[in-house]
């Protein structure tokens, strides 16, 4: 359990927000640099989003004639929540003290706040595309919330608590144990995962063809700043869930003293275990398709199944055992 | 409670257990036949894999060979009939159209919460961890069931019919340890001659009405009324 007044353990708080925000946009250079080498191209280098997002800090911010304040607004609140999500999970080491004072369903929460920013923001401009990303993206998380619930409860209901750090310790403490639950559980997370942070096949983050964009139809009207901001909350999404999933579900690795050789040790775990998932989320984005618009409820409908089985999964064959 | 975790053995047990159910889940929700008729084999593989692992673990010898029977049978030679079937009525792609694809599913988790419920008082006198099973095949069996109720084309609804029988076989090695040998062998041959008489059923039904909608069946007329 992280020791709330140990004033050295709150530093790792700022330390993983810095990581976090240099590390999310190599993520996503790295998971772009794999796509191209998969595609038989060279591909980016892995840096090349944050060279992006410099270039992108620098220009002029252009704001449409009709945007109101909270066309203004929505990227600082969008990444802000980002931001304060990421702070609350458990990254390097179990020791985390901010996950003592925010727990899954906050965290839940957080996500739920940059949503409705974000798509508050696609309808402000009032353009036809930015509603439309709206009202996909609030299809899609209205859909994928409820599942990534049950993926949690799964989890909360296994170690008796729902604070992330003490999840990521019970499991560290259980040692390899094969549990279906925590199959589903998984699984279902990973199809929520990809749904929330708009990977294919449910969305497409390289394009903006009008008929099947959703993140981009919402962010089509920022530019300079504003957009740096969108992009940069974006990639702390999809380094978020590639946390949560390698740390929840596969622990090892984390540091549990705030010793700087087991910190590094725990660094260098969680950076081998992205690394891997972000190749295995290349290779995914490269086999499959992007599907139709209509067929994602049954995409997420499998997930809520998924996630639901684990739960009854764990409640007949786990609890009473 | 949660801090002794069952052995090895019995961990893998409740996960192939749980694969079971999940494959029957999606024998409910599969449209596609081809894709049904894979799910159905590695639901047998499933269901053999339990019964090798509970001969390993009980040491019952001939558990083995029940093992490979389910193998050969359900997962190898029904399949493989059924795609012959596919293929000869050139229905291979067919996809039905299911009315309410999220009531039908979220109908059978219902169903796995009742036999659960059903299930629970007999927990109490059995043994350890296979007791919890005998909920997850009661589950199958229900699904299986529903699955024939709720499906309309008769493919889908054979399929059920053989998961059902993999849920009673389930019941059979987890709870008992198995039926006898001559039992076993009797409801093997059984499904065998089952699913030979339903290939010539569904002969029957496609000759004679031109799909193997079910549906189609209620109309007195011969006539499209639709």
């Amino acid at each position: 359990m992280a020791d709330l007044l140990n004033p050295a353990a709150w530093l790792l708080v700022p330390v993983q927000a810095l990581l976090f925000l240099v590390g999310a946009p190599l993520l996503a250079g790295w998971i772009r640099q794999w796509k191209g080498r998969l595609q038989n191209r060279r591909g980016p280098a892995p840096w090349q989003p944050l060279r992006d997002l410099r270039k992108l800090f620098a220009k002029e911010a252009l704001v449409a004639h009709s945007a109101s304040t909270v066309f203004r607004a929505a990227p600082y609140v969008v990444f802000a929540s980002t931001l304060l999500a990421v702070c609350i999970v458990p990254f390097i080491s179990i020791l985390q003290p901010a996950t003592a004072i925010a727990d899954m369903i906050v965290l839940v929460g957080f996500l739920a706040l940059g949503r409705f920013f974000l798509a508050l923001a696609g309808m402000d401009v009032g353009s036809s595309f930015g509603g439309m990303g709206s009202s996909r993206e609030m299809l899609v998380s209205a859909l994928a919330e409820p599942a990534m619930l049950m993926a949690v409860f799964t989890l909360a209901m296994s170690a008796h608590s729902t604070n992330l750090s003490t999840v990521a310790e019970y499991n560290l403490a259980q040692g390899l144990v094969l549990r279906p639950s925590y199959l589903f559980a998984l699984l279902g997370l990973v199809l929520v995962a990809v749904a929330e942070t708009g990977r294919i096949p449910v969305d497409n983050p390289a394009t903006h063809l009008e008929l099947t964009m959703i993140h981009e139809a919402m962010i089509l009207e920022y530019s300079g700043r504003h957009l740096a901001l969108m992009e940069w909350a974006a990639q702390l999404k999809l380094m978020l869930y590639g946390v949560l999933l390698v740390n929840l579900f596969f622990p090892w690795g984390l540091a549990q003293t705030l010793s700087p050789a087991a910190l590094l040790a725990g660094l260098m775990a969680v950076a081998a275990k992205l690394a891997a998932l972000g190749m295995a989320l290349a290779v995914g984005e490269t086999v499959l398709a992007k599907m139709r618009l209509f067929r994602v409820p049954l995409f997420l409908n499998l997930a809520f199944l998924l996630t639901l089985l684990g739960l009854l999964s764990h409640i007949i064959l786990e609890a009473g055992a | 409670m949660n801090a002794m975790a069952p052995p090895l053995l019995g961990q893998s047990l409740l996960l192939l257990a749980a694969l079971t159910l999940f494959l029957s889940f999606a024998l409910l929700g599969q449209t596609r036949l081809t894709a049904a008729i894979h799910q159905f084999a590695w639901q047998g593989a499933m269901v053999a894999a339990v019964t090798a692992l509970v001969a390993a673990g009980e040491g019952a010898r001939h558990l083995y060979l029940s093992a490979l029977l389910t193998l050969g049978l359900k997962s190898l030679l029904i399949p493989w009939m059924l795609h012959r079937l596919a293929r000869r009525l050139e229905m291979e792609r067919e996809v039905e159209r299911l009315h309410h694809p999220a009531v039908l599913l979220l109908a059978g988790t219902v169903l796995v919460v009742f036999a659960y419920w059903v299930a629970l008082p007999i927990e109490r006198i059995g043994g350890h961890a296979s007791r919890n099973i005998l909920a997850i095949s009661l589950a199958v069996v229900l699904i299986g069931l529903w699955m024939m109720v709720g499906r309309r084309q008769v493919v889908a609804q054979v399929l059920g019919f053989m998961s059902l029988e993999n849920g009673l076989f389930l019941a059979a090695v987890a709870a008992a340890r198995g039926m006898p040998l001559v039992v076993e062998l009797g409801v093997a041959f059984d499904v065998l001659v089952a699913a030979i008489l339903f290939g010539i059923f569904f002969f029957h039904i496609s000759e004679s009405i031109e799909s193997l909608d079910v549906d189609r069946l209620n109309r007195l007329s011969e006539e499209e009324t639709e």
